[in-house]
């Protein structure tokens, strides 16, 4: 059946605004920047042109694919290591606490540090893992060194313990939200089949928890794929990221079209990621259905 | 109870925190038998079920089942399996990866060959041979009810424990399923424990009934005991309906206990042990609906119509026996003889009582 012109003008008018601003603050910026990324650079102008010339360069000068290659190594490890802390907490949360507000404050605890700032909290590991810092105090008081170590700091592990603190709440926001939906009788039927607490937790928990854990696993690993405030504060010279590099490219080394191409790749390859987690997550969802 | 014992409950009682969900019980359950747990809801019956099945733990009291002291043990290691009330099926696995749940932990004495098989020869058991490799989302509540069933029976469990098995269901179904779990029950003689709220179902499938309140245990009878002997008035208007009027006793003659109805008529009953009532003592009298003819002669219940519901197969007549405050029920058969003039409202109506149909309980102060 036709829709009458004025429905459909209504409709129209009524998500013009969301249209337009979705238009105006994404999909332009994101052309341009991919059109940028085609462009030459004349120091210090540049021009608009069409060439691959700056995509070239990303995947010949091993600068570019060191960095992106130790991006996605510490994005990794930053994951793991949420996941392996953040699962059990969620589980601890939701199977072991039988009080509720007990529970509630628990959880509320994980969130809590979200609300102070972001900066803040990436600066507390600089203070806890620096030469004078607690974690040289404590071990000297303990006496198990004697003179304050410097290997605690500026190197890819202070990176992926920073990152892992940052960003373990998003870990364990939805892998909790899915552990409290499995219904409590599940878990009651698979020991009541002879099933103990290992093989009920292997068979049933962890494969209707999937789904939690690839949300997770997406929102850490790209919050920490895009982060370039660890690098800075406790990364150290081994430690640039991607976006260092980027911010490098728009600002110091003033070339804008080999840091749009960048800022392509780190797109496309995050929108690969977003393709996977989302098609994992559909394939665990048709699982419950 | 005729067979030897199978479960056995001993000075059991369960509290969470200050409410107690089980006051000290004690019963037990012969191999074979179907026995039904009934009452309404928060009577205990569920957290009866719960601590056999060991998802609850007693706070005092011991539970035996097969000869073995299971009082501590957790779910996987008691010989006995449950259908749960919303079936807990999980959603992950097809239904033949449901039925052979049970069979996969280690130390299993079936093969891991023979699996097929048994799931193969359970499932044809419940109907279900062509829903193997159905999801249990795509299953209706009926089928989802069977592979719970074939997914407890594949284990050849002591007893099966079934909670509310059939509350889901609608009616049709549920009548259904009813005659599915009689067979079933005879054709495997596996010791089955049912709790439900619903007398009908309890009274059509067991062979013994215990039937709760508040946290005890009421009466345990079979469901003809409970239906013509009930120990209380609270176990008469539960199994079946029962008119319950406040009278007054006056003494015994003869064989018969006679009873002064509050219009001042009396009612004889044919009397059962000594009664220990004394005379002038205030007294419940039962009788249940299908029990009053209506009739004139000899021990008649009087009264006036107060409403009359068409029930298809019979007629359910409200009236408001002589003296008393509240109305009694009546279950007349279709073209009982009784023309439509003697059931308006407001109409005089008696009904004749066998001696042996009337009830007597004393009064319980409120």
């Amino acid at each position: 059946m036709r829709r009458p012109a004025s429905s459909i003008l209504k409709t129209a008018g009524l998500f013009s605004l969301p249209l337009g601003w979705t238009l105006l603050l994404l999909i332009v910026p994101y052309l341009m920047m991919i059109a940028v990324s085609f462009w030459t650079r004349q120091f210090p102008l540049f021009v608009p042109d069409f060439q691959f010339g700056n995509y070239v360069q990303l995947f010949s000068d091993p600068q570019y694919t060191t960095v992106i290659l130790r991006t996605l190594k510490i994005a990794a490890m930053v994951t793991a290591a949420a996941l392996v802390l953040g699962y059990p907490l969620a589980y601890f949360l939701v199977f072991t606490l039988r009080s509720e507000r007990l529970r509630n404050l628990v959880y509320m605890a994980v969130i809590v540090p979200l609300w102070v700032s972001y900066l803040l909290r990436a600066y507390t590991w600089k203070i806890i893992l620096g030469t004078d810092g607690a974690l040289n105090s404590a071990l000297m008081s303990l006496g198990v060194i004697d003179a304050p170590l410097d290997l605690f700091l500026y190197n890819q592990a202070a990176m992926v313990i920073t990152l892992t603190y940052i960003f373990v709440p998003f870990m364990v926001m939805p892998i909790y939200a899915v552990l409290e939906n499995i219904p409590k009788g599940l878990i009651e039927a698979s020991e009541d089949l002879g099933i103990g607490p290992l093989g009920t937790f292997r068979h049933v928990i962890a494969p209707l928890s999937l789904g939690g854990v690839v949300a997770g696993a997406m929102m850490t690993f790209c919050l920490s794929f895009g982060d370039f405030v660890a690098p800075v504060l406790v990364g150290g010279p081994d430690g640039i990221m991607v976006a260092n590099l980027l911010q490098t490219q728009f600002g110091a080394a003033l070339n804008w079209p080999l840091g749009s191409a960048l800022a392509t790749l780190v797109l496309i390859m995050v929108l690969v990621i977003l393709g996977l987690t989302g098609w994992a997550e559909r394939a665990s969802a048709r699982n419950l259905r | 109870m005729s067979s030897r014992p199978i479960v056995t409950l001993d000075g059991v009682t369960k509290s969470f925190g200050s409410f107690k969900a089980l006051h000290e019980t004690s019963f037990s359950i012969g191999e074979g038998e179907f026995v039904t747990l009934l009452g309404p809801s928060g009577c205990g019956k569920t957290t009866t079920l719960r601590l056999i099945g060991g998802f609850e733990l007693p706070t005092s009291g011991k539970i035996g089942i097969a000869g073995q002291d299971v009082t501590q043990n957790p779910p996987y290691r008691r010989p006995v399996n449950t259908v749960f009330q919303d079936y807990a099926l999980f959603p992950h696995m097809t239904v033949a990866e449901n039925v052979a749940y049970g069979l996969t932990v280690r130390g299993s004495t079936v093969a891991r060959s023979d699996i097929p098989g048994q799931v193969a020869e359970v499932l044809d058991m419940v109907g279900l041979s062509q829903m193997g490799g159905k999801r249990p989302g795509a299953l209706s509540g009926g089928q989802k009810q069977r592979v719970a069933m074939a997914r407890a029976l594949i284990r050849k469990p002591r007893v099966l424990l079934l909670d509310e098995p059939l509350s889901a269901l609608d009616v049709k179904l549920r009548e259904v399923m009813q005659v599915e779990l009689k067979r079933l029950h005879r054709e495997l003689g596996i010791t089955f424990l049912m709790v439900t709220h619903d007398q009908t179902e309890a009274l059509a499938l067991s062979n013994r009934i215990v039937v709760m309140e508040a946290g005890r245990i009421r009466q345990i009878g079979t469901p003809n005991d409970l239906y013509d002997r009930p120990f209380s008035p609270y176990v008469a208007d539960f199994i079946g309906a029962t008119n319950l009027i406040e009278a007054r006793y006056l003494g015994r003659e003869a064989e018969f206990d006679v009873i002064a109805l509050p219009g001042g008529a009396h009612l004889r009953r044919k009397a059962a042990g000594n009664g220990g009532f004394h005379p002038g003592s205030t007294v419940l009298i039962g009788i249940r609906p299908e029990h009053l003819r209506p009739a004139g002669g000899e021990n008649l219940l009087q009264g006036r119509v107060v409403d009359t519901l068409f029930h298809g197969d019979s007629i359910r007549l409200e009236f408001l026996p002589d003296g008393a405050n509240q109305p009694a029920f009546a279950q007349l058969a279709r073209g009982a003889s009784l023309g439509a003039e003697d059931l308006m409202p407001g109409q005089p109506i008696r009904f004749a009582v066998a001696p042996e149909d009337v009830m007597l309980f004393a009064k319980v102060a409120a």
